[in-house]
């Protein structure tokens, strides 16, 4: 079998083109076609044919990549849809929003500069909740509603959270090592 | 385990035609081969019964050369040209290896990569290790009666691109077809997870002789995905034997001894060191060549004190790669313990308080990484059998690859944990007006400047036609092979003029090391990015002055001199503060610009609207 590189993420691993997902489905169909592609399962092929299905796996695993994460997934939808939610065609955000993110950042770098591990660990797990909350608003706009704009404005929430959350999770690692 | 069951094209076609296939584990401090016969893992022994060869390396001074046991007894006798632990070498230059001070070798700094100077002349690395990789394949040819049709050579998972691939060139050099570079701890669960029929989530601690690698890993149903890896690779078993020896020295209160005496201790911490994994204490008597005696006792309890910070630094890996896979300790099923520095108690007493259970030690540590690299060699090479067990492994990159961009940031293309093989491309442009070249620096590592990353390989895209600065568009894409290694395309789009390499490694960074580099980088965060917006505003700042600088040139004539005055003069301002070194200086200063020039951007805008209706292309302005 091989994977036609036509198809988008959503039906080349047989998943409806919506922001829930089964996600044990997706590790399943996953599985399934990397058993096919990868390169493991080649060795016996002339190097042409390794190289067109290298192609082959390298695109199983960016889609994987891509669909894995709430916030890609959600990139993804939109840029079906026609829509680039990049910071570079930003929208002015809500500056309640704006206001939140400086004082979770204050509070990170305040925690950080403290040696603050309880604190980060603290604010490690509201940022998680946060996230979820809105990854909980995404799906109800893309799977819900006809209002991509909104989504898109929810998408870049969602990058400025998941910005913080890798910077506490850095925070964190260096101060328990 | 329900197992896949999936199409065949890796299978013989006839059964009984089996091909030669082996499994190597290059390690630091003993190396040895595996193979799968009658669908059962074996290990190669030597005549004498012994499976594990000692990775030394002996060069005599009548050309021959030793491998294992027999150099080993040259040790002392010869140390300068006896060779231990040359894993730590590969792929390193000089600056990057510690304790250098305590080894009996002469080093040579060449371009490229450090060498070691023998009687049969300068060796590096490689050939060194080709020499220990020859042996095992002699041995395996002997045993198996015929030529391999290949191997899969085991590297530490947290080994960087240099470091592969110096391990993949030793392995040519040794006249071994490589099937598959494969990550230690992968092996390991691959040979603990067939035998166990395990499923879930497990985590692999691996602490050899020289490197140290924790993977954790999710099996399900003969798929073998590594969520995350981390690790040290100048972290084992012999930091373990340093730190007794120096203890030896400090408390026999001897003078810095000879080359040859300093063998022999370090042979006498490790024999202490193993002893002490049964005994509560063991004796150290030794009569050195200068005269002075050592007669020592060594406790359990002391040793276990001097290396405690040795086992502590174990862990921070251990979190890091639980962190990055969105694990708690409890969520781990099972530790398998990989790695004979594992025997020690309370390496297992650390990790079983670690993930508050203990850890799986039924399998022999020294053995395990082999067996799994023979079953996998075995599979790539087409022996599986209809019937036989079938898996999938899907493995990731341990650290970060970036290109170099504008003020010395290390701009991240594929990021680690990465599930190989994988691709990414991102578009750069040019910089200046008329840039016909664009030089690329790719490196590896987690921290935000370059000067902190792995230096992997420099090369140059030539040809790009003179465009207006930022209208060339430069797709470079990084490939990450199954082995873990890279190559880079640049291509330019309009042109389609390209450049690409297979990475070769340029090695002699003084970098202090992958060790610690996603720690201290961790560390130096704060550092980083407040030097990380500086760089960034001074380079907006240079941007914007060449920018004003050249519509000034274009379109000077729309302004009255008074208005070119004050432009002129927020040009100087900011001239000054880009060399202050204040981020929000440089930045009010930018600003400060952009107001000044307001008016004749808008004017601008304005005629090349017209002109771009007169039939040109609007990007010419």
């Amino acid at each position: 079998m091989s994977v036609d590189l036509s198809l988008d993420y959503f039906t080349l691993f047989g998943l409806p083109r919506r922001f829930g997902i089964d996600e044990a489905a997706l590790d399943r169909a996953w599985h399934a076609l990397q058993a096919e592609v990868h390169p493991d399962r080649h060795t016996h092929l002339s190097s042409g044919e390794r190289s067109r299905m290298m192609q082959e796996a390298l695109r199983v695993n960016e889609a994987f990549a891509t669909l894995k994460k709430p916030l890609t997934r959600a990139q993804y939808l939109l840029e079906l849809l026609g829509i680039d939610a990049g910071i570079a065609t930003n929208t002015a955000m809500a500056p309640e929003f704006l206001m939140e993110q400086m004082e979770w950042r204050e509070a990170v770098e305040e925690a950080r500069l403290a040696s603050d591990i309880d604190a980060l660990e603290q604010l490690a797990l509201r940022l998680r909740m946060r996230a979820g909350e809105v990854t909980a608003r995404l799906k109800e706009q893309l799977d819900g509603g006809n209002d991509p704009d909104a989504a898109a404005d929810t998408v870049r929430r969602l990058m400025f959270l998941d910005k913080l959350r890798r910077e506490t999770g850095d925070a964190l690692s260096a101060l328990d090592s | 385990m329900a197992l896949l069951q999936i199409a065949e094209p890796g299978m013989s076609a006839a059964p009984h035609e089996r091909r030669l296939a082996i499994g190597i584990d290059l390690g630091t401090t003993h190396s040895l081969a595996a193979t799968v016969k009658n669908s059962v893992a074996v290990c190669l022994a030597d005549e004498e019964g012994r499976v594990l060869v000692p990775s030394v390396v002996h060069y005599r001074g009548d050309g021959g050369i030793e491998v294992g046991h027999a150099a080993v007894a040259a040790q002392p006798v010869d140390p300068r040209n006896t060779i231990v632990s040359v894993k730590r070498f590969m792929g390193r230059g000089l600056a990057d290896v510690a304790h250098v001070e305590t080894m009996p070798y002469v080093f040579e700094e060449t371009p490229g990569m450090l060498r070691l100077r023998t009687v049969q002349g300068g060796k590096t690395p490689v050939e060194i290790s080709a020499e220990i990789l020859r042996a095992l394949r002699a041995r395996a040819e002997a045993n198996l009666g015929g030529a391999l049709a290949g191997a899969v050579i085991t590297v530490p998972a947290y080994f960087d691109d240099a470091q592969r691939q110096a391990t993949k060139d030793a392995a040519r050099l040794a006249g071994l077809h490589v099937l598959r570079l494969l990550n230690e701890p992968t092996a390991a669960a691959v040979a603990y997870g067939l035998d166990n029929a395990a499923e879930g989530l497990y985590a692999v601690y691996d602490l050899g002789g020289g490197t140290f690698d924790l993977s954790i890993l999710k099996l399900t149903r003969g798929v073998f995905e590594v969520l995350a890896t981390n690790g040290n690779a100048a972290l084992g078993g012999d930091d373990f034997d340093h730190r007794l020896y120096c203890w030896i020295l400090d408390r026999a209160r001897i003078a810095p001894p000879s080359a040859t005496d300093t063998r022999r201790l370090q042979m006498k911490a490790r024999a202490i060191k193993e002893q002490l994994t049964v005994s509560d204490e063991a004796p150290c008597q030794l009569r050195l060549d200068s005269g002075e005696n050592v007669d020592l006792t060594v406790s359990r309890e002391a040793f276990f004190e001097m290396t405690r910070p040795l086992v502590q630094k174990t862990l921070a890996p251990v979190r890091r790669a639980l962190r990055d896979a969105g694990l708690a300790p409890q969520d781990i099923k099972g530790v398998v313990m990989v790695g004979g520095a594992t025997r020690m108690p309370h390496v297992q007493r650390a990790v079983a308080g670690f993930f508050g259970q203990e850890p799986l030690t039924n399998l022999d540590p020294d053995r395990v990484v082999a067996l799994g690299a023979a079953m996998q060699a075995n599979a790539l090479v087409g022996n599986r059998k209809a019937g036989d067990n079938d898996w999938l492994l899907l493995d990731v990159i341990p650290l970060s690859l970036g290109l170099e961009t504008m003020g010395g940031l290390s701009e991240k293309i594929i990021p680690r944990n990465s599930t190989l093989p994988v691709a990414r491309a991102q578009e750069f442009t040019t910089f200046k007006d008329g840039q016909t070249a664009m030089a690329f620096h790719v490196v590896q590592g987690e921290r935000e400047l370059v000067a902190d990353c792995r230096s992997l390989a420099r090369f140059e895209l030539r040809g790009i036609p003179p465009m207006t600065a930022g209208a060339a568009r430069i797709r470079v894409t990084f490939q990450v092979d199954a082995d873990g290694l890279l190559s880079v395309a640049a291509r330019e789009a309009r042109t389609g003029v390209e450049a690409s390499i297979l990475v070769r490694p340029s090695y002699g960074l003084t970098d202090d090391e992958i060790a610690g580099m996603l720690r201290a980088g961790i560390e130096r965060a704060g550092d980083d990015l407040a030097a990380r917006a500086l760089r960034e505003q001074q380079v907006e700042a240079e941007r914007a002055l060449e920018a004003t600088a050249r519509a000034l040139d274009a379109d000077g004539g729309l302004l009255d001199a008074e208005e070119h005055a004050r432009i002129a003069a927020a040009m100087e301002a900011l001239r000054i503060l880009i060399a202050s070194g204040e981020t929000a200086r440089i930045a009010a200063g930018i600003a400060a610009l952009a107001r000044a020039s307001e008016d004749f951007a808008a004017r601008r805008m304005d005629r090349s609207i017209r002109a771009a209706l007169a039939g040109h292309k609007i990007e010419e302005l």
